[in-house]
C-alpha cells in the first residue's frame, strides 16, 4: 500500500498500534498464554505514548529527505487550495479536541482523585512494641533461632486462620471474603512483589503496627490493616511471619552485609 | 568595555563578595550561639524556599564553574599534543565565560551564606563550630582558584609557545585542582548534615565532634565522585548549548562550522560522561542504604521514589537527544549512509528502554482502576517496575549510546588494517556478549532473592565497561592510518538539531535539581540526620508538586543568567575563528 510508504502515514500508524497495543493489547494478550494481566492506568498510558511520541519524532526527523516527506501532508494541508474543507475541518476539529481533553481534566466528578502512594513505607529504626523498645535495623526472625520451624508454621497457621484469612485470604493472595470491600486491596503474600522484597523485622513492623502505624510523611495513608500488637502477643506475629514465607516458598529478605547496599 | 575590564571588574566583584562571606563566616558563632533566637523569618517565600533557591542556584553555577574548567583543560591539552588550533581557541573562549560564570558563583554563595546565618542562626552555629577550619581553608582555596583563573585567562596569549604553554596548561591543571578541592570541602558539609558519625547524637556537643570524622563522612565520597562526573556532564552540555545558541545566530559558513564542531565536542563529552554517571549514582545509592536503611527506603521506595521515575524519563530524554544529535549529524559525514538504516533500531532500543525505566511499581490511578488491577501493582507491567528489570534497560541503553558513537565515528573512515574485518566481527562479538550478560542477569535477578540480585547489578555494569574498553581499544588500533571517505561537512547541520543540544542543558540542569532534593528531602525534619531536629514552621518535607515548582524557578533562574553570560561573552569580543584543519 502506498500510503504506508509515506513517513507521515507510517508515523500515524505506529502511533496507533501502539496505542492498540497498550491500552487493549497488555490486559488482554498475556491472558491468552495463561498470564495475569489488567488494564493499563490512564497515567501509565500516556506516560507509555508520550514516550512512543518522542521516538517517532526522532524518527521522522533524523534525515532530511524523512523529514521533509514527513512534512508534506502538513504543509499540503495548510496551503493547497483544494484541501480548504480539510482545513477548515481540522481548524474545528482540533480545539474542540483540546477543549474536551481539558474539559476532561478539570470536570468534576464523584471519583477519589488518584494519588501517590508510597508501596515500601520507610520503617523507623526502631520501634516500641507494648512498650518495651525493639530495635529493627539488622533484627532477625528470633524463632528462626530458637524453635523448629515446623512447630513455628503450626502456631503461625493457627493465628493466620483466626485473624489474617478474612482479609488476605485462604490462597495467601489478598482475596478473603472482606477483601472486595478495601481499596486498595490486602497485599498478596503470594506475589513475588511483597514479601520476599522484605526483611522479617520489616514485615513484623507493619503487622505490628497496622496503618495507623505508616509513616506520616506519605500520610494519607489508605490501610485498614489493624494494630495488631493489641491483639497478638510477640511471639504470635513471628510465628505468622513464618507461616507466611513457608507457605508461599518466599525466603525472607536477609539483611546487607558489610559493603552490600539495599535497591 | 573591553574584556580585560571587565575581566578586572567581574574579579573585584568576586573578591569583595568573598571578603564578606569570609568576615561573616568568622564572626558568624558568636551571636548565633550566645542569641536565643534559632530561627530567623524571610518574607513572603520563606525562610527554607529562600534558603532552598539560593543554595541551588549557587550549586547550579559552581557546577558550571567547576565543570567548564574541566573541560576548557583538555581541549587545551588536545591542542597542544594534538596540534589541532582549534582546540586551544575553545578553551580559551570557555574561560572567558569561566570569569564572569566566577563571580556570579561567588555571589550566590554570599547569598546563600547570608540566608543560613540570618534565616537559620542555631543549624549554622552547629555546622561553623565543627568545620571552621575547613570553612578557612574553602575561602583561602577560592581566592587562590579565583587567580589561578585570572592567571590563565590573561596569560593565554602570553604563554603559547613551547614550554611557557605548557606552563600555561599546568595552570589549567592547578585551576580543576583547586575547584576540586573546594567542591570536596563543600561536599563533607551537606553529606554531614546527611550522615554524621554514628557517635554523634542531638546531645553531643559540636565541640565534641570529631573533625575528620565528621568531614570523611559514609556518603563524602560517594557524592565526591558523583557530582565530580555530574560536573562534566554539566560542563559539556553548557557547551553545547553555547555552540547551539552561537550556530543558530550564526552569520558566516566559517561561524556555523566552528559552532556545529563546538556542539559536537560538547555533546561528546556531555553524553560521554552520561554513560559512566549511572554506576557512580549507584554507588551512592548504595551508600545511603548501607548508611542507613530507613533513608535508603524512603528515597527509592517511599515517597521520594516518584522522582526517580521522573529521573528514568528524564535520563531518556538525554539518552534520545544526544542519540538524536548524532543522527542527524551523521547526514553531514560522508559514508556514514551505510549506517543509517541501523539507527531505527538504535531508536527502538532506546525507546523500549525508556517505557521499562520509568515504569513506576506503584502506579498513579483511580479507584477503579486500583480495583481493576487488584491493588497499586499491576499484575503484568509490575514486573517492569523492579530494578531487575530498570538495570537491564538502563544498561542496554548505554550499550546502545556507545554504538551511536561507534558508528559516528567510524562513519568517513576505511580501515586499511589487514584484520579490520576480523576486528569489526570481533568488536561485535563484544556487544552481543555483554547484551547477553546484561539480559541474562536481568532475567535470572527474578528468580533469587534481594540480596543476591543487587550483586547482578555489577555483573552487567563490568560486562558493558569491559565493552566499551575492549571495543574503543579495537577501534584505536583498526582505525590508524585509515582511509577517509571525505571531509565532515561542519557547518551543513540542520537547525532542529541544534534545539537538542538546549534539551540537553535544560533537561541536565533540572535533572540536578530534582535529584538533589531527593538526596536532601531524605532528612525529612533533620537539619543534621537524627542529631539536631528542624523546629521550624518549614520542618515538614515539601510535597513533590511545590518542590517541582521551585526547582523549576531556580532552573529558569540559572539559565536566565547563563544566557545572559553568554551574551556578555559575545559582546566582549568574537573569538577568533580557525580555519579547520581536517576532519575528526
Amino acid at each position: 500500500m502506498k500510503p504506508l510508504r509515506h513517513p507521515f502515514w507510517q508515523a500515524v500508524a505506529i502511533l496507533v498500534i501502539a496505542y492498540l497495543l497498550i491500552a487493549y493489547g497488555i490486559p488482554h494478550l498475556p491472558q491468552l498464554v495463561g498470564m495475569e494481566s489488567a488494564p493499563v492506568p490512564g497515567s501509565v498510558v500516556l506516560q507509555y505514548m508520550v514516550t512512543v511520541l518522542v521516538g517517532v519524532l526522532i524518527w521522522v526527523s533524523d534525515s532530511d529527505e524523512r523529514w521533509n516527506r514527513f512534512l508534506e501532508p502538513v504543509r499540503a494541508t495548510m496551503v493547497d487550495g483544494d484541501k480548504r474543507w480539510l482545513r477548515l475541518g481540522l481548524l474545528i476539529a482540533l480545539p474542540l479536541l483540546v477543549g474536551l481533553l481539558a474539559f476532561r481534566q478539570v470536570r468534576q466528578t464523584v471519583a477519589a482523585p488518584p494519588s501517590l502512594r508510597s508501596i515500601h513505607p520507610a520503617p523507623p529504626s526502631s520501634i516500641t512494641f507494648r512498650g518495651r523498645p525493639l530495635n529493627l535495623a539488622g533484627l532477625d526472625n528470633p524463632l528462626r533461632a530458637d524453635g523448629s520451624v515446623a512447630e513455628d508454621y503450626e502456631e503461625g497457621k493457627r493465628v493466620y486462620y483466626q485473624n489474617c484469612l478474612p482479609c488476605h485470604g485462604d490462597g495467601l493472595d489478598g482475596r478473603g471474603h472482606f477483601a472486595h470491600g478495601f481499596t486498595p486491596a490486602p497485599l498478596p503474600f503470594n506475589d513475588s512483589g511483597t514479601i520476599p522484597q522484605l526483611t522479617e523485622s520489616f514485615v513484623f513492623w507493619r503487622i505490628a503496627k497496622g496503618g495507623p502505624g505508616l509513616p506520616k510523611e506519605g500520610a494519607p495513608w489508605n490501610s485498614a490493616m489493624p494494630v495488631w500488637e493489641d491483639i497478638l502477643t510477640e511471639e504470635e506475629i513471628w510465628a505468622v511471619i513464618v507461616f507466611l514465607y513457608e507457605q508461599t516458598g518466599a525466603t525472607p529478605r536477609t539483611w546487607a552485609e558489610a559493603g552490600e547496599g539495599g535497591e | 568595555m573591553s574584556g580585560r575590564r571587565l575581566g578586572m571588574a567581574a574579579s573585584c566583584l568576586a573578591s569583595l563578595a568573598l571578603v564578606l562571606v569570609a568576615v561573616h563566616v568568622a564572626g558568624a558563632q558568636e551571636p548565633a550561639v550566645a542569641g536565643p533566637r534559632a530561627y530567623g523569618s524571610f518574607p513572603w517565600i520563606g525562610s527554607r524556599t529562600a534558603v532552598w533557591i539560593a543554595a541551588e542556584v549557587h550549586l547550579m553555577f559552581a557546577a558550571f564553574v567547576l565543570g567548564v574548567p574541566m573541560f576548557a583543560v583538555v581541549a587545551e591539552g588536545i591542542g597542544i599534543f594534538g596540534g589541532d588550533e582549534r582546540y586551544d581557541r575553545l578553551s580559551k573562549e570557555f574561560t572567558r565565560l569561566l570569569l564572569i560564570a566566577y563571580s556570579a558563583t561567588a555571589m550566590w554563595g554570599a547569598v546563600l551564606v547570608f540566608f543560613l546565618t540570618t534565616l537559620y542562626p542555631r543549624f549554622w552555629a552547629h555546622m561553623t563550630e565543627i568545620f571552621e577550619v575547613s570553612m578557612w581553608i574553602y575561602v583561602g582555596l577560592f581566592f587562590i582558584e579565583s587567580f589561578t583563573l585570572y592567571l590563565y585567562y590573561y596569560g593565554w596569549d602570553r604563554w603559547k609557545k613551547g614550554r611557557a604553554k605548557i606552563g600555561h596548561w599546568t595552570l589549567g591543571i592547578l585551576l580543576n585542582v583547586w575547584g576540586t578541592a573546594v567542591l570536596f570541602i563543600a561536599d563533607s558539609w551537606l553529606t554531614y548534615m546527611m550522615s554524621p558519625p554514628a557517635n554523634v547524637g542531638p546531645d553531643t556537643s559540636p565541640a565534641m565532634v570529631q573533625f575528620w570524622s565528621a568531614f570523611a563522612n559514609a556518603t563524602w565520597m560517594p557524592i565526591n565522585i558523583h557530582r565530580l562526573i555530574a560536573n562534566v556532564v554539566f560542563g559539556g552540555s553548557v557547551v553545547a548549548a553555547y555552540a547551539g545558541y552561537r550556530f543558530l545566530s550564526a552569520r558566516t559558513d566559517q561561524e556555523r562550522a566552528h559552532y556545529d564542531w563546538m556542539g559536537y565536542v560538547g555533546n561528546f563529552i556531555a553524553i560521554g560522561a552520561l554513560i559512566v554517571l549511572p554506576f557512580a549514582g549507584y554507588y551512592l545509592g548504595r551508600e545511603i542504604y548501607e548508611y542507613n536503611q530507613q533513608m535508603g527506603i524512603t528515597m527509592m521506595g517511599g515517597f521520594m521514589s516518584w522522582l526517580w521515575i521522573i529521573q528514568a524519563f528524564l535520563i531518556g530524554v538525554l539518552f534520545l537527544a544526544g542519540n538524536y544529535y548524532l543522527w542527524v549529524g551523521m547526514g553531514r559525514i560522508p559514508g556514514a549512509e551505510r549506517f543509517l538504516p541501523y539507527t531505527k533500531w538504535m531508536l527502538l532500543v532506546l525507546i523500549i528502554g525508556v517505557i521499562v525505566w520509568s515504569t513506576p511499581h506503584t502506579m498513579i490511578a483511580d479507584r477503579a482502576e486500583l480495583e481493576a488491577m487488584g491493588g497499586s501493582h499491576h499484575p503484568f507491567l509490575g514486573v517492569l517496575g523492579v530494578m531487575s528489570a530498570k538495570n537491564t534497560a538502563v544498561n542496554l541503553m548505554i550499550l546502545t549510546t556507545f554504538l551511536s558513537f561507534l558508528l559516528y565515528r567510524r562513519a568517513n573512515r576505511r580501515p586499511v588494517v589487514s584484520w579490520a574485518r576480523t576486528g569489526t566481527i570481533l568488536q561485535a562479538g563484544l556487544f552481543v556478549i555483554a547484551a547477553v550478560v546484561v539480559l541474562f542477569y536481568g532475567v535470572y535477578g527474578y528468580f533469587v532473592s534481594a540480596i543476591v540480585r543487587i550483586g547482578f547489578s555489577v555483573y552487567q555494569v563490568l560486562a558493558v565497561l569491559a565493552t566499551i574498553v575492549g571495543v574503543v581499544a579495537l577501534d584505536v588500533a583498526m582505525l590508524r592510518g585509515s582511509e577517509s571517505r571525505g571531509e565532515i561537512r561542519w557547518g551543513q547541520m540542520p537547525p532542529r538539531s541544534q534545539y537538542a543540544l538546549f534539551v540537553l542543558v535544560v533537561t541536565f540542569t533540572w535533572l540536578m535539581g530534582l535529584m538533589g532534593f531527593a538526596r536532601s528531602g531524605i532528612r525529612q525534619h533533620w537539619h543534621v540526620w537524627e542529631v539536631m531536629r528542624d523546629t521550624s514552621e518549614w520542618a515538614a518535607t515539601p510535597a513533590l508538586g511545590y518542590a517541582a515548582q521551585v526547582i523549576s524557578v531556580c532552573v529558569i533562574i540559572f539559565l536566565g543568567l547563563i544566557a545572559f553570560i553568554f551574551w556578555l561573552g559575545g559582546l566582549v569580543e568574537k573569538p577568533q575563528l580557525v580555519p579547520e584543519r581536517g576532519e575528526h
